[in-house]
Order: structure tokens, then sequence, then C-alpha cells
């Protein structure tokens, strides 16, 4: 039914720390990993080793340089996936039902046997949170390893996103946004969480973590005195010729 | 947005054939018997060709039945049964004129009105998409109406009657384009808004998620040259609108009958441009718009 619930029993999503995020692309490999085995097809890949390659992914990350007017730029790796958005235009659109939103805990999924790989779905997401598999005609999202975090033939630990789990900073976080109390959002209230893009009206459930302010300047490197050595003596000499010439 | 040869050619199609419906349907021109045959069957093979062609973009068109089942939700779905419906109940209205005995006014006009709700919905997919905002706005249920009403009436051979939506049409066109141009802006999303950097300094991409292409690559950016896209709006308004028009005006017969190639060709240049020019927020990720 690709109606949306009015409301969900909890909020399920992630929580990324712009600030800690290395850009190491160890979430989109450990994504790529799970997802590839488990529900749903697996997320293809064309001419892996050819001249072109393409394929499927769950998430990916970006590297922006971020420019302040007065300050020296610095760099922000950004991590881009479902936002399981409240307001998912995803879901309504898609004319088959394949897409829906659970009312347990607001998880965003396709139903692959009811896909009939319109593309629709893709379209309607703002965040190019959903990709079509090439070999098998159906839409591929975020499932929030929806096959990992109840699954109770895992270790406790391991029960949680492939992305979260792997995340050698741990710059992802996981949990009910939904709890005021829950650690995910107290990590967003003291943090200053925000939501990507709230113009386009999809009331995302993740929230991105703002890179921290800086606490002192612009760190000078320790070799920069060796930039401006006068040579004085013979050296010096040769140095004032040298520059005449 | 990717403008796929088979989108284009789907819309453009099914948009005449429906139009082309909607005035046989009313009666304009009212046909009889061969006539009719063949004026219907160019109707209804406008119609259903261009939803054939639409299948060729689905991923698993086996499946296509379930389309019909959200109608509550998706434009898509409902486009689904509002065509399926007109078509149906356009069936009777071709029969009575090619065999000759009387259907009631009354189911020719709800032919007629099913036959622009399935082009109205087909619009909608489109304009409901937030995410394109140059789409997501009046003039694309408009100019899609628009297409198909002139085209209808240009294919039925309504001189006057055609010269005027073409007309219309050509107003309705110039007005999408400029309105368009300033709708991406109006919206607000911008590489800060995307990323939620907004009031830390200016993004601009370090680097690429990816060294290749992927499914959002092709689909969703695509940037046209701003000359090249000028010079088919150009194309587009004149094949359209002015040329067709003035020929039904002043050409007769001959010039009703040059106008429909010239008409098709126009519209073929404007529905390209409705996807090419069509900007999704996405590319903003990518440092690309288009
Ligand atoms: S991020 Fe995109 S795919 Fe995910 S729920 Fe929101 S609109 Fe849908
Ligand atoms: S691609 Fe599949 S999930 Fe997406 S809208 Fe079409 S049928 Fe629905
Ligand atoms: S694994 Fe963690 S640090 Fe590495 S790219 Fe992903 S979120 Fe960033």
């Amino acid at each position: 039914m690709t109606c949306l619930p009015g409301q969900t029993e909890k909020k399920l999503g992630l929580v990324i720390d712009l600030d800690t995020c290395v850009g190491c692309h160890a979430c989109v490999t450990a994504c790529k990993g799970w997802n590839d085995q488990g529900y749903g097809a697996p997320l293809s890949d064309q001419e892996a080793h050819g001249a072109d390659p393409s394929g499927t992914f769950l998430n990916r990350v970006h590297s922006y340089q971020v420019s302040p007017p007065e300050a020296v730029p610095f760099t922000v790796h950004f991590p881009r996936s479902c936002l399981h958005c409240d307001d998912a235009p995803c879901v309504t659109v898609c004319p088959t039902g394949a897409s829906y939103k659970r009312i347990e805990d607001g998880i965003v999924l396709v139903n692959e046997d009811a896909c009939i790989g319109c593309g629709l779905c893709a379209w309607a997401c703002p965040y190019g949170a959903r990709e079509m598999d090439k070999a098998a005609g159906v839409m591929k999202k975020c499932t929030l390893c929806v096959d990992r975090i109840y699954n109770e033939t895992l270790p406790e630990v391991d029960r949680e996103p492939a992305c979260v789990r792997t995340c050698p900073t741990g710059a992802r976080h996981f949990g009910d946004l939904s709890d005021p109390d829950s650690a995910v959002s107290r990590l967003v209230a003291d943090r200053g969480g925000v939501a990507l893009m709230p113009e386009m009206g999809t009331k995302p459930v993740n929230r991105y973590l703002p890179p921290r302010a800086k606490d002192r300047g612009a760190q000078v490197s320790p070799l920069a005195p060796l930039l401006d050595v006068q040579a004085t003596g013979f050296a010096g000499w040769l140095d004032r010729v040298l520059g005449k010439i | 947005m990717h403008p796929a040869p088979s989108i284009i050619l789907f819309t453009v199609l099914s948009g005449l054939g429906f139009g082309l419906l909607a005035c046989l349907a009313l009666g304009l021109p009212g046909l009889s018997g061969w006539m009719a045959f063949f004026g219907w069957g160019i109707g209804y093979v406008l119609a259903t060709g261009g939803l054939a062609a639409s299948a060729f973009h689905l991923g698993n068109p086996q499946r296509a039945l379930l389309a019909f089942t959200q109608w509550r939700s998706s434009w898509l779905s409902r486009e689904a049964w509002a065509s399926v419906l007109a078509l149906l109940v356009m069936a009777p209205c071709a029969l009575a004129d090619w065999l000759g005995f009387d259907w009631p006014v009354a189911l020719r006009l709800l032919a007629a009105v099913l036959a622009l709700l399935t082009v109205l919905a087909t619009s909608m997919i489109y304009a409901s998409i937030r995410a394109v905002p140059r789409w997501n706005h009046w003039t694309t249920p408009a100019l899609f109406l628009g297409f198909a009403l002139a085209g209808g009436a240009l294919l039925g051979l309504q001189g006057g009657l055609a010269a005027v939506l073409l007309l219309g049409l050509g107003a309705v066109q110039i007005a999408a384009f400029g309105l368009g141009d300033r709708q991406f802006a109006a919206r607000g999303a911008s590489m800060e808004s995307a990323t939620g950097l907004t009031g830390r300094g200016a993004v601009s991409v370090f680097e690429q998620p990816h060294t290749g292409g992927n499914y959002l690559t092709r689909e969703m950016i695509h940037v046209v040259g701003r000359r090249h896209a000028q010079k088919l709006r150009v194309i587009a308004v004149v094949c359209a609108s002015l040329l067709p028009a003035g020929l039904v005006l002043t050409g007769g017969g001959a010039g009703l009958v040059l106008a429909i190639p010239l008409h098709m060709t126009g519209a073929l240049a404007a529905r390209w441009l409705f996807f090419a020019e069509a900007e999704h927020v996405v590319g903003l990720y990518y440092g690309r718009r288009g």
C-alpha cells in the first residue's frame, strides 16, 4: 500500500557525524557486502573490471570543500543514503504498492516481487537514495539492514546496520529518533543535528551532525619556519648574486 | 533529466492519440463508414502505441498489471486506469460512427472527458515531483493538455479550431520556458541545503563518490548546452505552434496536411526539452545541476 501511515510507532534511522567521518568508504563497502547476499536481488555490477565500471550501491560517500568567507577552507566527507523520510514521496508515487513505509519502525522498503522497475520512485526522491539494479530491473535502496537489526541469530553487537557496525571512526549512529531520550536523539540535540533539504517537504528521519567549530585558527605547519630561512655568508652572497641574474 | 527516446515518443504519441480520440468522440469531425474506421483507427494506434512504447522502459514489464492497484496515491496508477477506461468507453463511439448507429451524446462526452483525464494524469506524474522544480508547476499539465488538444484538433482537420488551439499552445509553451527558468532558484535547494552545511561557507565538490557513472548520473543528471537549448526552443515554438497555425489559416487543405508533420516535429523538440532541461535536485550532490 503506497499511502503513507499517518504515524509510525518508532522512527528508526541514522545519525551521521560530519565532523568525524574521514571519507574512508568502509561503510559503502560493508553495505554492498551485506546487501549483496541477503535482502532481495543482489547489488549487481556492470563491467566491474572493464573500461567503464558501474554498479548498484545503497550508500555513497561524497567529499566537499567548504570555503568560509574569512577562514581557511576545510573538507567535509558526506555519506549519502536513504533518510527514511516521514513524508516519503518515493512511496506515494509508486503505482504498484512495491514501495512502502513500515508502521512499526518507519523503515522505507521495496517489495521487489511487486516492483515493475518504472523508476518513478527514484525520480521522486530528492536525495538520490534509490538506484535501479540493471541486472534485476528492480529498485534498490537502503533497508536500514532490516535483516540484521532484528536478527536473533546474530550476536547482539552485530544487530545494527552494517555501515554503523563497520565505521572505524564511530561517525555513524543508529537508533530510534522518535524517542527523545534515545542516545541518537540526545546526540542530535547536543550537536544541533540537521535534516537535509527541508525545503523538499520530505521530513527526513536521519540527521547529520555538522562539523564542530574549530577551537584554534588555521594550524601552522611545523616546517613553516624553514620556508623563510635567510642564508648568510657565502651561501647568502651566492643567493643574492643568483637573485640578480 | 535524461531525455529517453522511449518516454519522449510515448508521451508525444499518446497525447496526440488521446487528443484525436477526444475530438472524434465529440464529432469533430463527424465521420462515417470507412472514413470513420480509419480516423478512429489512427487515434487508437497513436494512443495504444504510445502506451506500449512506455512499457519498453520498465525493468519488469511482466508485472505491469500491478500498476492498477495504487490509484489512491499514485498518478501513474491513475493514468493506467484513465487510459483503459477512456479506450473502453471510446470503443462504442467508434463502432457507432463506423457502422452507422446512434450512440448517446452523454457517453460521447464521457469518452472525451476520460481521454483528457488520461492526458492530465500523464502530466501530473511529472508535475507532482517536487525534486524536479521545473516540472512541479501548473505549466506542466497546461502544456500536456495544450499539446493533446491542439494536436488532436489538427489531426481531426478542424481548421479554425486547430489554429486557435495551436496559438494558445504556443503561448503556454513560451510561458513554460520563461517561468520554468526561475523554478529551481525559487525552490531554494542548494549544495549547502543538500549537505546540511548552510551557513558554513560555500560548498564545492572536492571529490566525487565514484569515478564512473551510476543510475543517478545516467537517469537524472543531464546537462544541456545553453545555446543548443535556445535554438531548440525556437524550433519548438515555431514548428509546433506558429507555422502550423499560419498554414492552417492560409494554406487551405494542403496547408492542413503540411501542418501535421511540422507540428509533430515541434512537439518532439518541445518534449525533448521538457526532459533535458528539467534539473533534478540530486544533481546538487554531484555539483552538477541538470
Ligand atoms: S530518502 Fe529518498 S528514498 Fe529514502 S524515504 Fe526519503 S524520499 Fe524515499
Ligand atoms: S521502480 Fe518499483 S518501487 Fe519504484 S515506483 Fe516503480 S514499481 Fe514502485
Ligand atoms: S565508514 Fe565512517 S568514516 Fe568511513 S566513510 Fe563511512 S561514515 Fe565516514
